[in-house]
């Protein structure tokens, strides 16, 4: 259990003067549900930019494992085992849901250009076990009556899980969660945790959670990382975040400080800037 | 499953490229009859169509890099040039002036469009580093390169005005492009090359549609549609761009080496930008991203000239020599260009689109869904 799958040692990234992630420093372990939260613009997004090859940071190291990430193509990251399910969805959307997670195995395909052609023997068997695969994840999902829909028709919920599915699909070893539940209502908020908690539980596949959802990120994650500004400013277990000043400051601001430190949401608590 | 030929219990016949009997029927009674309407067929059609068929080949190239993995590219009617020199080096007679090797046609075929490949596959890599209207850009340089080295190339070309005889169509001996006697039954060289051709569309079509409904495809149309989560999914642009560019010249390789040994003739000028955007024309009227579209685009815009000259006869304001209001040739562009505007506002998926509409409709009959 606390033995540690990824390492994210003082990474520094910068735009032009525009510091987004500024020394971030954390480690996740094996198995382990990690959440990072922080204000919109806070760096959450660049830092899995960073982890997945996207950006190149300046300074630091990202360490999968043993391997070194920093500086590899986002297709070698993504062999290495680190998957990931977008913000704004990303799915092709003129493909079928069942596409969409074959294409998820591609990495673990290995046919080339002339046995596709022929689609005779290996490559045949090779698609039809990787089918079979890509069914076991539908069915996970709960998604096989949209298989054979194009996604750019399906509702929003929908898409969230095909792409889901589609980073499960890839059999990871850590999988990157980016607001995962934005938008949605709170049926489907139920829905898409009781599936984090399973893929954690059955598949014991690690996590990194990037969400908004304040109470999601309490109830389910093991351990949060608050960052603002592209600075890290706390780090522990949902509890102890709770409880800290400064993560309190960095969402209700300043004036906030010497009171009601004891609520146990402070983003339920309104602003008084 | 007797009765219910749509429940399938394998992903082997889910996934089939042809799932159920009745489309397995429908097409081997469409290939008979194509196969069979050479019989009597007249010689002109004949060769028409078995230009059609060529074109075909050449459409399902294009559509596999600019339908399939949206790349853009103005450049095929270099790939094609290219496929019908290479063709006539490999596959011709050599003269005093010209290289030919005079191989067979089952050699040489193949290596006009492995050398149309291996150009496509080389000149990709700095093609991967444009997206959209700047790669039209380059690739449209490619067809002005081309046209420069294939005038100036003349121990391969023949020259401006010159001109070459392309490949011949050989085997073993036995002349395709020559009348000849089969079993006591006289062939005509139109009904030999109009088999040849199909029976060259029908592999290549097949290839073409094993190869996108595969990984291979299925990666094409990641890098189409979000190239930056098909990145961060394993998918290596570069190799998959590469690999379009090169499997599609090889078409269009395939498709230049047989188009000219219709005419008999190849001419250096024959591959400008005209013909690159008939190509884009074909893919857009026929469908992208489809392989049948693409044989219907082909055969489409293959067979319009001949429907409007038959038009002249009987449209009023058409005449035949410089008197009328125009002249059936000015009809035929301008008819032409009408087709891309139209499809484009009217119908974006194409011939293609419209046979699915018909098709979904007639499967639901009576009902409207």
């Amino acid at each position: 259990m606390s033995e540690r799958l990824l390492v994210f040692d003082e990474v520094r990234l910068s735009f032009a003067g525009v510091v987004a992630v500024d020394g971030v420093s954390f480690d996740v372990n094996a198995g382990e549900l990690f959440a990072i939260i922080g204000p919109n613009g806070a760096g959450k997004t660049s830092i899995f930019n960073c982890l997945n090859g996207v950006y190149l940071p300046q300074e630091g190291r990202i360490n999968l494992d043993g391997t070194d990430l920093l500086g590899l193509r986002p297709d070698k990251i993504a062999e290495l085992g680190v998957a990931r399910m977008f913000q704004n969805i990303e799915l092709f959307s003129n493909l079928t849901t069942l596409d969409n997670i074959l294409l998820g195995r591609n990495l673990h395909m290995k046919s080339g250009i002339l046995s596709s052609a022929l689609y005779f023997g290996k490559a045949k068997r090779e698609e039809t076990a990787h089918r079979r695969r890509a069914e076991e994840i539908i069915d996970f999902l709960e998604i096989a009556q949209y298989r054979k829909s194009l996604v750019g028709m399906l509702p929003y919920g929908v898409q969230k899980r095909v792409e889901l599915g589609r980073a499960l699909a890839m059999d990871p070893r850590i999988l990157l969660l980016d607001e995962p539940v934005a938008g949605m209502n709170l049926e489907e908020t139920e829905d898409m945790a009781r599936f984090i908690l399973d893929i954690q539980e059955e598949l014991q596949v690690t996590m990194i959670l990037v969400e908004h959802d304040m109470g999601l990120v309490m109830d389910i994650a093991d351990r949060i990382m608050v960052i603002d500004f592209g600075r890290k400013i706390a780090e522990g277990t949902p509890d102890q975040i709770q409880k800290n000043p400064d993560v309190i400051r960095a969402y209700l601001g300043e004036e906030f400080e010497t009171e009601g430190l004891d609520d146990e949401a402070p983003a339920s608590e309104g602003s008084r800037l | 499953m007797r009765g219910r030929p749509a429940l399938f219990t394998r992903y082997e016949a889910d996934s089939a490229m042809l799932p159920t009997i009745t489309q397995r029927v429908w097409l081997a009674i469409g290939l008979v009859a194509v196969i069979g309407a050479a019989v009597w067929l007249p010689r002109d059609w004949l060769i028409l169509i078995a230009t059609a068929f060529i074109a075909a080949i050449g459409v399902i190239g294009l559509n596999l890099v600019t339908g399939y993995a949206g790349q853009v590219s103005l450049g095929h009617a270099f790939f094609l040039g290219v496929g019908a020199y290479a063709g006539a080096a490999f596959g011709g007679e050599a003269t005093e002036k010209l290289v030919g090797m005079g191989l067979d046609v089952i050699f040489w075929l193949p290596l006009a469009g492995l050398t149309a490949g291996f150009i496509g596959a080389a000149i990709a890599p700095i093609a991967v580093r444009l997206r959209g209207l700047y790669l039209a850009f380059l690739t449209l340089g490619l067809v002005f390169l081309g046209e420069h080295i294939f005038r100036e190339w003349e121990s391969v070309t023949g020259g401006p005005g010159i001109g070459r005889k392309p490949g011949v169509l050989r085997l073993a001996g036995w002349r395709f492009d020559l009348d000849g006697q089969i079993a006591g039954y006289s062939v005509t060289r139109e009904q030999q090359i109009y088999w040849l051709t199909l029976l060259v569309l029908i592999i290549m079509a097949f290839a073409a549609k094993n190869i996108v409904r595969s990984r291979i495809g299925r990666a094409f149309a990641a890098v189409r549609d979000r190239d930056i989560a098909a990145e961060v999914m394993g998918i290596d642009l570069t190799r998959y761009k590469v690999l379009a560019f090169g499997v599609s010249s090889f078409y269009a390789g395939v498709a230049g080496g047989l188009l000219f040994t219709v005419t008999g003739f190849v001419n250096t000028n024959s591959f400008n930008l005209l013909l690159s955007f008939t190509y884009i024309a074909m893919v857009v009227i026929g469908g992208a991203a489809s392989i049948t579209g693409s044989i219907m685009g082909a055969a489409f815009l293959t067979l319009l000239p001949r429907i409007i000259d038959g038009a002249g006869g009987v449209l009023p304001f058409l005449e035949v020599g410089s008197t009328g209001l125009l002249s059936t040739s000015q009809l035929e562009r301008i008819v032409f260009g009408a087709l891309i505007i139209g499809f484009l506002i009217f119908e974006p998926l194409g011939l293609n689109g419209i046979w699915m509409r018909l098709r979904n409709y007639w499967k639901a009959w009576p009902f409207s869904y």
